[in-house]
């Protein structure tokens, strides 16, 4: 017997291809988004034209999977209709929520399509009861992404204060910095994560071999890290560089490069009231996507039936193969 | 309309007597205008101030400056949470709201809009007018060309906008304090020791470049932010709200520096010479004015 | 087997999966007009590729020639060909540097996630652009998947 309510995986997708994959592993929703600036995922190659999301909706719909557009970068002022035209296209297309960050695009959501069902993305950062609440009273927002900051009784707390349900990140890369907060990548690049959608642009980014087998990464003009021969390398991102400070050296100034895996606190979360479990990694392959999916897709089912799930291969998948359970399990993690 | 000087929060743990005699000298010595006071960095050392802070309001207020509350940026915790609501709900005082929180607490009463939060849009300024905001203070990332769209959205408003012009950037803000990781203590055990480093802790790059700077849960720039020579084109387009963002080294030049140039007493370059003089630790940067990387400068275009 | 050989069996592969293709191009946006410099570790020379449908390319090169590229990606043979075989995790080889990568990474991040959104893999279709011998080179191909799919 269950103490809890089933909850709702949503699953990422770069691609079309992605998205379908991610239906077939059992996601009961796919979020993706356009092609261009309006999604913090802009990368190159990535991303759906209007009519690959509409081919996407309908393939999903048939298979009784909801598909969720993340609109959730901040257009610069003299660009908005960019970010207008991108709603108004997954409206028409029937999509089941739009995921917002800007409180401006949440208020012309709110305004021109009042029964569109409307998510504040974890990039608007509304970390408090009072954030939250004010977006939901204003915008009749339905339901909340959470930072990745909180503790599971933190969670509890907030979901009892809230008038809108809750979307956990469970699993994926973990950004450290307050999410639509950083401008970090365009103090090095020019290249804003807020105003158009890229963190670390791969345009900017470099892989310097050394003669020792050990690679510097770059980004522009910064040594970002120094690997040594036999260290994995991750996607050189300036919150998961080595640095050096007056107290410390060549050190994880912010984090370790590993990936947030809270598969063990799932019943926990379950229990704290949240609704929808969220897989990070839009940016990812399919066959990753493939496998976290119907991994988690098991474990969730397990759970709710009472069962204790094999979580083995969901470690093996993660990033470097080190993974945390973040702010999550404990405040000292901050 | 002639622009006035503001002065953002002291977003540093200065110890308690310093903090008072820094906010004394500018009542005392400074044309500044508004001064924004309060902790916005972290809910743990707001009761460090508590016993100076009425003398410091006191003496801003004898001098003629408009003291507005700022709110704390980053609300995760009961105790972050408590703060927020004590600040909101101050009597007589107008606040700058950090993080939306503080809007849901502090209802429609004009308040201003802090650099902290995000405004990068007519669409969100429409939001922030008519929730009863009366100056928006622009994210440092903002290019001229967006603030000047701004710019022009506000004019149906009474709302004013408002741009960092000096002081370091802040770049990010975390849950997790780095002035307690590099000491290997968590933010619950800090011992306070981001009070060591009066303009943060600088970090470098493992190939020894000057990066970026850390003052607890916030990542700010190495370099320093410096638009003086862009104050003709901020007042062409309409702003006229101008912020310092106090360091411990280098403000007080700054601050005259500024007022004599929008007194036509000094050129700009003048002005940039006197303030480079001025044994300031790092570069000064306006890249993000320009749209370019932030830590960049480039020197001003002559005139056509 | 001379490289002069080589040439027209690469031309057949590019054109056969440019025609199979038509969006994969689509999504490489830009970068499909870069050149990729392929160094399968072991192989006796090198693959310059350019993917761009109006100026097809995929040629080998001698290992002793000064080639300009715009990225060179480089790994084991069996590595790169997982990389374009969609059933494996492509990701998890540049994260364990199996796989290495200089110059351009916005070419090469176009690329992966271009090939990434392909329904058929790749590999499949290389294989098929061998006609009568596509049997072969398929089992080749997922003979050297087994030897690698082991060691990880």
């Amino acid at each position: 017997m269950s103490e809890f309510i089933k909850p709702e995986l949503v699953c990422p997708a770069g691609t079309p291809a992605s998205l379908r994959t991610a239906v077939d592993a059992g996601a009961d929703s796919v979020y993706c988004g356009f092609k261009g600036p309006t999604n913090a995922r802009n990368f190159p190659g990535l991303n759906f034209t209007k009519a690959e999301l509409s081919e996407s909706v309908k393939y999903a719909h048939d298979k009784d999977a909801m598909v969720l557009a993340a609109i959730n970068s901040f257009p610069t002022a003299g660009r908005t209709d960019i970010w207008k035209k991108s709603v108004d296209d997954a409206v028409e297309l029937g999509i089941d929520a739009v995921i917002i960050a800007d409180i401006g695009m949440a208020k012309y959501v709110a305004e021109t399509h009042p029964d569109q069902r409307l998510h504040l993305s974890v990039q608007a950062g509304a970390s408090s009861p009072e954030a939250i609440n004010f977006y939901v009273e204003r915008f009749n927002v339905k339901r909340v992404v959470l930072p990745r900051i909180l503790t599971v009784p933190e969670i509890k707390r907030v979901h009892d204060a809230i008038d809108c349900e809750i979307e956990a990140f469970v699993f994926g890369n973990i950004g450290m910095m307050a999410e639509g907060r950083c401008s970090l990548t365009n103090y090095v690049t020019g290249i804003s994560t807020n105003m158009d959608g890229v963190c670390s642009p791969a345009s900017h980014v470099d892989y310097e071999p050394d003669e020792e087998d050990g690679l510097t990464t770059r980004l522009g003009d910064f040594a970002i890290d120094c690997i040594s021969c036999g260290e994995t390398a991750g996607y050189p991102t300036i919150c998961k560089g080595r640095y050096d400070t007056a107290h410390k050296k060549n050190y994880y100034a912010f984090e370790e490069p590993i990936s947030l895996n809270l598969t063990r606190l799932l019943p926990d979360l379950m229990r704290a009231g949240v609704t929808a479990l969220k897989i990070e990694g839009r940016q990812r392959s399919r066959a990753y996507i493939r496998s976290v999916v119907s991994a988690f897709r098991d474990a969730v089912d397990a759970y709710a039936a009472g069962d204790e799930p094999d979580i083995t291969e969901l470690i093996a998948l993660t990033e470097g193969h080190k993974e945390t359970q973040g702010a999550f399990k404990s405040k000292s993690w901050r | 309309m002639t622009a006035q000087l503001t002065l953002g929060p002291v977003q540093y743990n200065w110890a308690p007597e310093d903090w008072r005699d820094f906010y004394f000298r500018i009542a005392d010595e400074t044309p500044i205008h508004t001064v924004f006071l309060g902790e916005v960095i972290c809910s743990k050392r707001a009761p460090l101030y508590d016993n100076q802070l009425p003398d410091v309001v006191e003496r801003l207020h004898d001098a003629g400056k408009e003291v507005v509350f700022s709110t704390l940026s980053e609300v995760t915790t009961d105790i972050d949470r408590r703060l927020v609501k004590r600040v909101a709900i101050s009597e007589g005082f107008p606040i700058e709201a950090n993080d939306v929180s503080a809007l849901q607490q502090m209802g429609q009463d004009p308040h201003y809009i802090g650099p902290l939060m995000n405004c990068y849009n007519e669409e969100a300024l429409a939001v922030y007018a008519e929730n009863g905001a009366k100056s928006i203070c622009l994210n440092p990332e903002m290019p001229k060309v967006g603030i000047a769209e701004l710019a022009e959205a506000a004019k149906p408003y009474d709302v004013a906008l408002e741009v960092q012009v000096y002081g370091r950037m802040s770049l990010a803000l975390s849950a997790r304090c780095y002035h307690a990781r590099a000491h290997n203590r968590t933010k619950d055990s800090c011992l306070f020791v981001c009070d060591q480093d009066p303009d943060g802790m600088r970090l470098d790059t493992l190939e020894g470049d000057e990066f970026l700077t850390v003052n607890g849960i916030q990542t700010q720039s190495h370099s320093i932010l410096n638009l003086v020579e862009c104050l003709d084109e901020l007042q062409e387009i309409g702003i006229n709200r101008l912020r310092i963002s106090p360091q411990s080294i280098g403000t007080f030049t700054a601050i005259s520096a500024f007022d004599d140039v929008l007194r036509d007493k000094i050129s700009p370059s003048e002005a940039l010479k006197k303030m480079r003089d001025d044994r300031v630790d790092a570069p000064f940067s306006n890249g993000f004015f320009y749209q370019r990387p932030g830590y960049e400068w480039h020197d001003k275009m002559p005139a056509e | 087997m001379p490289l002069f050989a080589m040439q027209p069996i690469l031309r057949r592969i590019v054109r056969h999966v440019a025609q199979l293709h038509p969006e994969l191009f689509e999504r490489l946006g830009d970068s499909c007009s870069k050149q990729f410099l392929i160094d399968a570790k072991g192989m006796p020379f090198l693959l310059l590729l350019r993917p761009d449908p109006e100026n097809l390319m995929l040629v080998a090169k001698s290992r002793h020639a000064e080639i300009p590229y715009d990225v060179l990606v480089s790994g084991k043979f069996v590595t790169l060909l997982r990389m374009i075989d969609s059933k494996t995790d492509s990701d998890a080889l540049f994260f364990n540097r199996d796989i290495a990568v200089t110059g351009d990474t916005e070419a090469i991040v176009a690329l992966r996630n271009a090939l990434d959104d392909m329904d058929a893999t790749l590999a499949d279709d290389v294989a098929t652009a061998f006609g009568p011998l596509r049997g072969p080179v398929r089992a080749s191909i997922d003979a050297a998947n087994k030897i690698v799919g082991s060691k990880t």
